[in-house]
This record gives structure tokens, sequence and C-alpha cells, in this order.
């Protein structure tokens, strides 16, 4: 067993570089290493082992090693592996579809909502049905922002309105019509059980129904939430992790000027 | 004079509680003349009301409702129930299903004078605080004769939603080393102005906590108690519109440990400040009684707040919540004050700060077994990360002999942890809690050093801030946003319709009866 510096294989596949054929790297290209842990419920013992090791292969792996298994709670046992990955990706074809826009700072945002809007845009947020976790509205509204990107409250040409956690889509709707919001945004935290899709889906046809669809820009955020994802639920926009406040704030900026411009 | 490792200033410590007495007694004189729905069916389950109608009523809320409606309340539920006792030599119970079933008539109700109203209750009574107090030392006895953990208590969460599978999440985490296991509530039961009834299989994020839930969970840790051979302690959650309700739910179960804080409902469920502030005391006085150890929610301001700029709204915070316990009777030794391992990992000399200020808290609160919360704001997927900062965190806990150690997962921030997680977790702890055992009698902190100066900087920061606090109050200081950056009116938020002041003849005589009792 063992691989790298112990490894007394010929390592006989090509290695050179081929973004039509892309595979995991390891320390050498085209090496295909993977490391995956998982838990079976089985008992420990060298059928357990065995059993992972059919797993990986299954999966597309060759050499798969176990190296590290122990009992978790009888009956269970936990797998640390590794293995060699048989598959490939075609990377030079991939097409995936991302919010147009420049991200700006909020100095640059403040000055093009300035130049292009000149007046304030009205954005409302919250984390919406029975959500409890406001960290993700927080960190892209609050005046302090989040990881050195100031909030939503702080941008001079911005009128924030957080409206915290566990707000209903109706009365998120009814926020945004009372504050005449150009944008919402939702915040959705909690997935288990896919409960995010149902509540966005929710607030969807309930914006289409109060006819404010086409008026407002809706955003969607979280750290589970993709931009791919939020367009099929039928949000203008997607904000998932790695993303800030100033990330919003250019997409709406400069979507509200596209917008209105046609 | 106590020996501060900080050279922390104890005549400032002492001048800090004091302040917090007084913001804490202007609390208490607001508290005393008011009722709450939720306080009255507390009431309701003492008097052994309990179960549902056809469409998954409880009783408890049947009766309050109707009273409400009838204008009743003022005088409490347990002057109605003693008038209804008197005419009709019924039971509580039976006159709830009455209630429910709309067959009883209010008119029939004749008064009666307070000596007989409470002669007639006295066997109920009776019974419940029995309940209550047997439930009590049956947990006193078996920690007697299995022993428990050392400190700090190893404390995991499980979530599945379903209270069978997290029977078996928690045995396995008890057979890794777990002291404690909280079951997380369902998302959104905080908001709920009622108690879930029987035992329940869905729910998103958490379980539903219900009594049956309770009853479930409990039996299955003494089970695993008896397998590894130590007391194994139940966390629920008695806050939300239903905190003195659910302290009850759990005393009656033989709950160990409550989240049980006011604070953190108005501030992170938006629940009104006066409502909370009048359940939580009638369910610290039962959390009292019952010998449950409570939980504060200081740690989570840190998630909105900066960690290292409002380390001193935690322990103002830790100081006003310690007065109100005291207020209802409950010992220093069950105040588990809530403070967290927040900061960003980038920032210099982040562990030298965290350091002072879980040496601080100590120093500062011998007796409580503080509950020290992991990181959880700058968690970030990078599952290997997490796993040191997790580490630095159980460095911090044992070098500073915390209570309660809430362990992180390094899958925080991406799902409700596996049983891989939870094992992962208490393996970091353990190891570390082996090898650091006797660093905090070991080593010293440098005098004028980093740590000193951190610890009397926070000292000094939260004095202002109580003082302040002080002159304006604590709805006052709330609606400012004076803690965690959020605003809360006092009018504002969920639950205040469940408020009624208190007539001449409401009487309540479990607060008598239990307060700072055992």
């Amino acid at each position: 067993m063992g691989g790298g510096l112990y490894s007394t294989e010929v390592q006989d596949f090509d290695k050179t570089l081929d973004l039509k054929k892309v595979k995991p790297y390891g320390d050498t290209m085209n090496d295909g290493k993977v490391q995956l842990s998982f838990t079976l419920p089985v008992p420990a013992g060298p059928e357990a082992i065995e059993a992972a090791k059919q797993l990986l292969r299954s999966m597309g792996m060759d050499n798969p090693q176990v190296v590290f298994s122990r009992e978790l709670n009888p009956g269970f046992t936990f797998f640390n592996c590794y293995g060699n990955l048989q598959h490939t990706v075609n990377y030079a074809d991939i097409h995936v579809p991302k919010v147009e826009s420049t991200v700006m700072d909020m100095h640059g945002v403040d000055d093009f909502i300035r130049e292009h809007i000149g007046r304030k845009l009205v954005m409302v947020g919250a984390s919406t049905g029975t959500d409890a976790h406001t960290v993700g509205i927080d960190a892209i509204m609050n005046m302090k922002g989040y990881a050195g990107h100031y909030g939503l409250e702080r941008y001079e040409m911005i009128e924030a309105y957080n409206l915290g956690s566990q707000v209903t889509n109706e009365e998120l709707i009814a926020r945004a019509l009372e504050l005449k919001a150009d944008a919402i945004l939702v915040s959705q935290t909690v997935t288990q059980k896919d409960i995010h899709i149902k509540n966005c889906t929710e607030f969807i046809e309930m914006s289409q129904a109060e006819g404010i669809r086409d008026r407002m820009i809706l955003v969607c955020g979280g750290p589970r939430i993709s931009h791919e994802l939020a367009k099929e639920i039928g949000f203008d926009a997607g904000f998932g992790v790695n993303t800030y406040a100033d990330d919003v704030a250019s997409y709406v900026a400069q979507e509200y000027v596209k917008r209105n411009n046609k | 004079m106590r020996e501060s490792k900080l050279g922390l200033d104890f005549n400032k410590v002492e001048e800090a509680r004091k302040t917090a007495g007084e913001i804490a007694d202007q609390v208490q004189r607001f508290v005393e003349n008011y009722t709450t729905v939720s306080v009255e069916r507390t009431l309701c389950r003492l008097m052994g009301i309990d179960g549902v109608n056809k469409e998954d009523i409880p009783l408890p809320n049947l009766v309050v409702d109707a009273l409400k409606e009838k204008g009743m309340l003022a005088d409490g539920v347990l002057h109605f129930l003693g008038n209804a006792l008197l005419d009709t030599g019924s039971t509580p119970h039976h006159i709830a299903t009455e209630i429910a079933s709309g067959t009883f008539d209010f008119a029939r109700l004749s008064p009666h004078t307070a000596a007989e109203i409470n002669r007639v209750l006295e066997p109920y009574i009776g019974e419940s605080v029995s309940r209550i107090r047997d439930k009590r030392r049956s947990r006193e006895d078996r920690i007697e004769k299995l022993g428990e953990g050392p400190r700090p208590y190893l404390y995991v969460i499980v979530a599945t939603g379903n209270i069978y599978e997290d029977t078996l999440q928690a045995q396995a985490a008890a057979r890794q080393g777990a002291d404690i296991i909280a079951v997380i509530r369902t998302t959104g039961q905080s908001l709920l102005d009622y108690v879930p009834y029987g035992a329940t299989t869905e729910g998103f994020g958490g379980t539903f906590a219900t009594q049956e839930n309770f009853r479930i969970m409990r039996k299955a840790l003494d089970e695993v108690g008896d397998e590894v051979g130590r007391y194994i302690r139940l966390c629920n959650y008695c806050s939300g519109l239903c905190m003195p309700e659910i302290a009850v739910m759990g005393a009656f179960e033989g709950m160990d440990v409550m989240l049980n804080d006011a604070l953190y409902g108005i501030l992170f469920r938006d629940i009104n400040m006066q409502r909370t502030l009048i359940d939580q005391y009638f369910s610290r006085i039962i959390n009292g009684f019952a010998g449950v150890i409570i939980n504060t929610g200081e740690d989570n301001y840190l998630t909105t707040a900066d960690a290292f700029d409002e380390a001193h709204t935690v322990l103002a915070s830790d100081f006003i919540n310690e007065q109100l316990a005291l207020i209802a009777g409950l010992p220093e030794e069950q105040m588990g004050l809530g403070h967290a391992f927040e900061m960003n990992p980038e920032l210099e000399n982040a562990f030298l700060f965290e350091l002072a200020q879980a040496q601080m808290l100590r120093e500062i609160f011998p007796k409580a077994p503080l509950k020290y919360m992991p990181p959880t704001k700058f968690m970030t997927g990078n599952i290997f990360r997490g796993h040191i900062q997790d580490a630095l965190f159980n460095i911090a806990g044992i070098w500073t002999g915390q209570g309660i150690q809430l362990l992180g997962m390094p899958t925080e921030a991406i799902h409700t942890p596996f049983m891989s997680d939870r094992y992962l977790s208490i393996e970091n702890a353990r190891y570390i809690f082996t090898s650091f055992r006797n660093i905090g009698s070991e080593v010293e902190f440098k005098q004028d050093g980093i740590i000193r100066k951190r610890a009397a900087r926070v000292l000094e920061d939260a004095c202002d801030l109580l003082e302040k606090m002080k002159e304006e109050g604590l709805f006052t200081a709330l609606e400012k946003g004076y803690f965690a950056n959020v605003r809360r009116p006092k009018e504002g938020g969920k639950g205040l319709d469940g408020v009624t002041r208190k007539s001449s003849i409401y009487f309540n005589p479990y607060i008598e009866l239990l307060k700072g009792k055992r």
C-alpha cells in the first residue's frame, strides 16, 4: 500500500494536462488522487474494510485504500480512504451561468448609482419562512458587514431595510411594496429536507401574484444557494458562499440600469 | 481576597455586580405585577392538566384561552380552578376536558374564599411539588451511583428531527464520550405559543420539544449511562414563547440542562421583552427547584456583533443574567452563563484575547458551570482548518476550567452533525483535555502582558456599559441595541398580547413553594 514517495509502482500514465480529460491531482499530473471519508452501517473488521474498498471501486477508483477505520458505535464504522479516480471531466466545454455584472467596491457602487440612477436604491432583505438564522442577511446588510466587506446599510446610495429572521413571505412582500423597494433580498440558511426550495418557490409565486415579479429585482442568497439554483426557482440572481455585500450591490445597481434603459 | 491570575480588580467586579443587581431589580419590579398565558398554562400543567383535543390543541391552551376570552385571566387560572373544584367536586383535568368540549358551565361558578381555594388545591399542589422533587432526587442518586464525566462536560447536539433517530445518535455520542446531549429544537418552535404533544418524528433542523420526547430521550440516556458507567445529562430549550411550560415539562421528566434566556429570545427571535422577562422569572424558579443547570445565550451576541469589539457586552449581560437568576432563587452552581470563542482567526493574538476573556469569566463567576461556545461565525466549510479552530477552542476551555464545553464540529456551517463529525469532535476534545489537563494551574500570565491587559479592559468596558444601562433601564437598553447591535421595541415583537396585569386576588403559591428551595 501507500503512494507518492513510498510507491514503487511504475507510473505509466500520461502526465500531460489535457483540459478535455481532467483528473484529480495529488502530486503528479493525472494521478487521479481522491480522498474520501464516510460511515457504513456495519461492524468494524476485514469485511467492513473490503466493503469500503468495493464501494470505492464502484465509484470508479483504482487502487482503493482504507487508511483508517474505526467503529463509532456498535454497527457503524467510519473510514478514511484514498483512491485513484478513473473518470475524467471535460473542463474545456463547461459553461456555468454566472451573475453577469462587474463587482465594484462600496464607493464604486455608490458612484455608479449616483451617476446612472441619481437616487438611492431601496433594498429590503430578510431571512424568510421558519429560518431563524440572521447570519447571512446580517453579513450582507448590517453596517459592519462581514470579512472586511461593508454591509448595505453603510452604502450612501442604498436605503437598506433588514427585517431580520422568521419573516413570512407575505410580510416581506408587503413591506417591500410599502417601502417601494427596488430589490428584495431573501436569505436562506436552513436547507434540511429542501425547506429552502419550497419556501423560495412560494415567495416567487406570491411575488407573481402581487405583480412585483417584474417590477423589483429579486435576489436570493445563502450558503447552499447558487446562481443556477436561484434562476431555476425564478429569482433574478443567486449569491452563494464567498459572496458579499459588494457582489449583491454591484449586481442590483447594474441590473436596475440595464432594465430601465431598455 | 480572591487570587486572580489576571490581576483582576475584584472591587470593580463587585461594583459591576451591584450595578447589575439594580438593573435586575428594576426589571423585577415590573415582572411581579404581571402574568402571561404561558405562566398560566404552566400552572395548568402543575395541576395535572395535560393532553390535546381532536385538533391537537393542548388542554392548557384551551383552558387559558377560555379564561382570557371571559376576562378572567387577571385573577389567575388557580383562582378559577379552585372555585371550579369547590363548585363541582371534580378534578382540574376533568374541568379542562369540559372546557375543551365546550360543556363547562362558567355561569355556575360562585366565589369562594382564598382559604377555601387554597385548601381544595393543596393536594394537587403537593403532588406536583413532590413529583419534581422526586425527579431531582432520582437524578442525584444516579449521579451518586454512576458518577459523571470530569469538567468541562462534553456537550454535543443531535438534530435529526425524529426523536427515535435522535436516541440512536445520542447513545452513540455517549459511548464516544459525550456528557451532555442537547436535542436541537425544530426551527420555529420558539415562536409557537403552545407546546406540541406526544412523540414526534418530523422536524426541520431539529426535533420538537414535547414532554413525551423528553421522556423518550431521558430513558435512552439512562440506558446508555448504565452501559458506560457515567450519568449522561440531557439538554433542551426552555426559551421562546413557552419558557415556563417547558421548564415544568422538563422538571417532570428529569431534564438536566435548559437553555433559558429571555435576552436571547428578545434579540434573536424578536419575542416581546415584557412577555419573555415575565415568563423567564417563573421558568427560572422552576429550573432552580428542579436542579436544572440553565444556559444563557450571550455567545450569540458575537455572531452578529464583532467578538473583539463587543466582548464587554457578553460580560455585562452575564452579570445581568446572574442577578436575574438569583432573584428567581436559582443558585450559582446552576448558572451556565454563556460566552464564546468567536474571534476572527486572522486577528493577530486572537487566541490570547480569547484566553484572557475565558479566564476572566471563570474568575468573576467562580461557582458557575460556564457554557463555552465554539467558533461558528468564522467556520467556512474548510473542515480541516475548522478542526484546528475547534482545537484552539478546546485548549482555551481546559486551560481556563470551563464548565460546559459545547463541542464545535468541523462541519459547522455545512450540515447538522453526522455521527462521524461528533466522533471527530469528541476525539479532538478528549485528546486536548488529557494532554493539557493541568495547564491552568501550571502557567501564570505575565504582569502587564497582553492577556492581563485585555481582561482589565473588557471588565472596565462592561462596568461602563452597566452604569449606562442602570441609568436607562434594561428595556431602554434593548431598544437602543446595546446588545448584539440588535434593537427591539418594548411594545414590539411576538407575544405581547399574552401579557396580563395581575388582579388583587391573583395568586401563584408555587413562587413561595419553589423559589430558592430544594
